[in-house]
């Protein structure tokens, strides 16, 4: 999982390459160009929605709201309303789920289903990696996986759009996930033992060091949530945007049959690495806090035998 | 691409944490609490079934050892009857003996007896028939004391038998 990270960024780099060289071809075959950047912008954000039958519509568009030196553009785009269209699904299909779940002894059909995933992160995900008391924290972790899954997913969709193939939108969910980490650390040792954790149980003289190393760790981690999972979803878009794009840049329909086999490939692949990458966030995600909370533990037992 | 955008993250902030709430509230806690009840109940099966396995065995155990008492019972009491039957058998056979052989024995000392009694009449008889015989033969009546004397020294000198 960790090596897929410099594994898209080449594919990142060759797309790049293979879209500038296409721009220019592009420009000698007329709507040529056009199409393939208009394919392009599937994969990205934009301020206008593609709907079937009706075409595109503008998404309501804010003045940018200003905070000190920030400013906030709360503009409702393509991802935002992707971002609620999974919420709201996920909202439909849990609930659904718990009231069939509720109302009998043995789960059939689709609360079943639902009820093997939750299984799933509290069995394999959570207690393993936090013990027992990370049952707390399961909502956290369940609606997570669910949520990134539904948008992973929602890509996948004609029409649809990839809101976790957002820099942005996986930026959000590696902050929510940074502070669940921090919470969860502090809540099972304290504030003082999680200040003193920092250090890394060195000498003080060490301390200078130490401090900034273990406060950059506080970061990388959710940082690496954050790419890995924005590098992952638009990676299978943009390779399936480039197989597609072999078509334009031959400029022939004799070369369709190819690159479309290739990408029904993709996306078998893509609906692969949709549930993959569900899984992988949220399994890190309580794996570090697991990490956290049990440093306290771990360091009591090391001091017991240090002294 | 790699441009974040603050308003988004703004969204997906506040779209993460309204649904974790209401999911939490209308979702994860009935179906968690569904969940644990679930197991709770199999749980409770299982051990009430391993339960009642472990009493079922252990009655039948019982009822084995029972039975097997039983038949170690049976057999005891028909031995002992049989050995009982045996000796009484015995008893009886030896009684019956016994008895038999005591009463060829009563039998046989009655017939001695009336032989011996036959023949102390009979000596009787031949002494009186003697002296008549030698009364007549003599024709001279003798005193009839002296001639039994004589007569019983004569018979006292005879065998006994």
């Amino acid at each position: 999982m960790y090596f897929s990270n410099p594994d898209t960024a080449v594919i990142h780099q060759t797309v790049a390459d293979t879209l500038h060289t296409a721009a220019k071809t592009g420009e000698h075959g007329e709507s040529g160009g056009n199409l393939f950047t208009g394919l392009l912008h599937h994969v990205y954000d934009s301020p206008k929605l593609d709907l079937p039958f009706i075409g595109e519509i503008e998404l309501p568009h804010f003045a940018p709201v200003h905070i000190g030196n920030f400013s906030f553009d709360l503009s409702i785009t393509k991802h935002v309303v992707f971002l609620w269209i999974a919420a709201v699904i996920l909202l439909i299909l849990a609930i659904t789920a718990a009231r069939k779940n509720s109302k009998r002894t043995v789960p059939t059909g689709f609360g079943n289903l639902v009820e093997v995933f939750v299984l799933f992160i509290r069995d394999e995900v959570a207690i393993p990696n936090m013990g027992p008391g990370g049952v707390k924290y399961l909502p956290y972790l369940l609606t997570t996986f669910f949520f990134i899954l539904i948008m992973n997913l929602s890509g996948l969709v004609p029409y649809g759009a990839t809101a976790t193939g957002n820099v942005s939108v996986t930026g959000g969910l590696a902050l929510i996930a940074f502070i669940m980490i921090q919470v969860s650390a502090i809540r099972a040792q304290g504030f003082g033992r999680y200040l003193a954790h920092l250090t890394g149980g060195v000498h003080w003289i060490l301390w200078p060091i130490m401090i900034p190393i273990e406060v950059l760790g506080l970061f990388t981690k959710p940082f690496a949530l954050m790419i890995r999972l924005f590098a992952n979803m638009i990676g299978g878009h943009i390779v399936i945007v480039s197989l597609i794009g072999l078509i334009f840049v031959f400029q022939s329909y004799i070369i369709a049959p190819v690159p479309i086999a290739f990408v029904l490939g993709i996306n078998f692949l893509e609906l692969f690495v949709a549930f993959l990458q569900a899984y992988i966030f949220t399994m890190l995600t309580s794996l570090f806090m697991g990490l956290g909370m049990q440093a306290a533990h771990e360091e009591g037992v090391s001091d017991s035998h240090g002294h | 691409m790699l441009n974040p955008n603050p308003g988004l993250i703004i969204w997906t902030i506040v779209t993460f944490v309204l649904l974790l709430i209401f999911l939490k509230k209308f979702a994860w806690k009935p179906l968690l609490e569904a969940l644990q009840k679930r197991e709770e109940s199999v749980k409770n099966s299982i051990e009430r079934a391993e339960h009642a396995k472990q009493e079922a065995e252990r009655l039948l155990e019982e009822n084995r050892k029972q039975l097997e008492r039983a038949g170690q019972e049976g057999q005891r009491i028909l031995n002992e009857n049989r050995a009982l039957a045996e000796k009484l058998k015995e008893e009886i056979v030896y009684k019956a003996n016994q008895q038999s052989r005591h009463m060829v024995e009563q039998a046989k000392q009655e017939i001695e007896r009336d032989k011996e009694a036959a023949l102390i009449q009979l000596r009787g008889e031949v002494a009186t028939l003697a002296i008549q015989a030698a009364g007549i033969i003599l024709d001279e009546t003798l005193d009839e004391n002296k001639h039994r004397k004589i007569v019983d020294t004569y018979l006292k000198g005879l065998p006994k038998n």
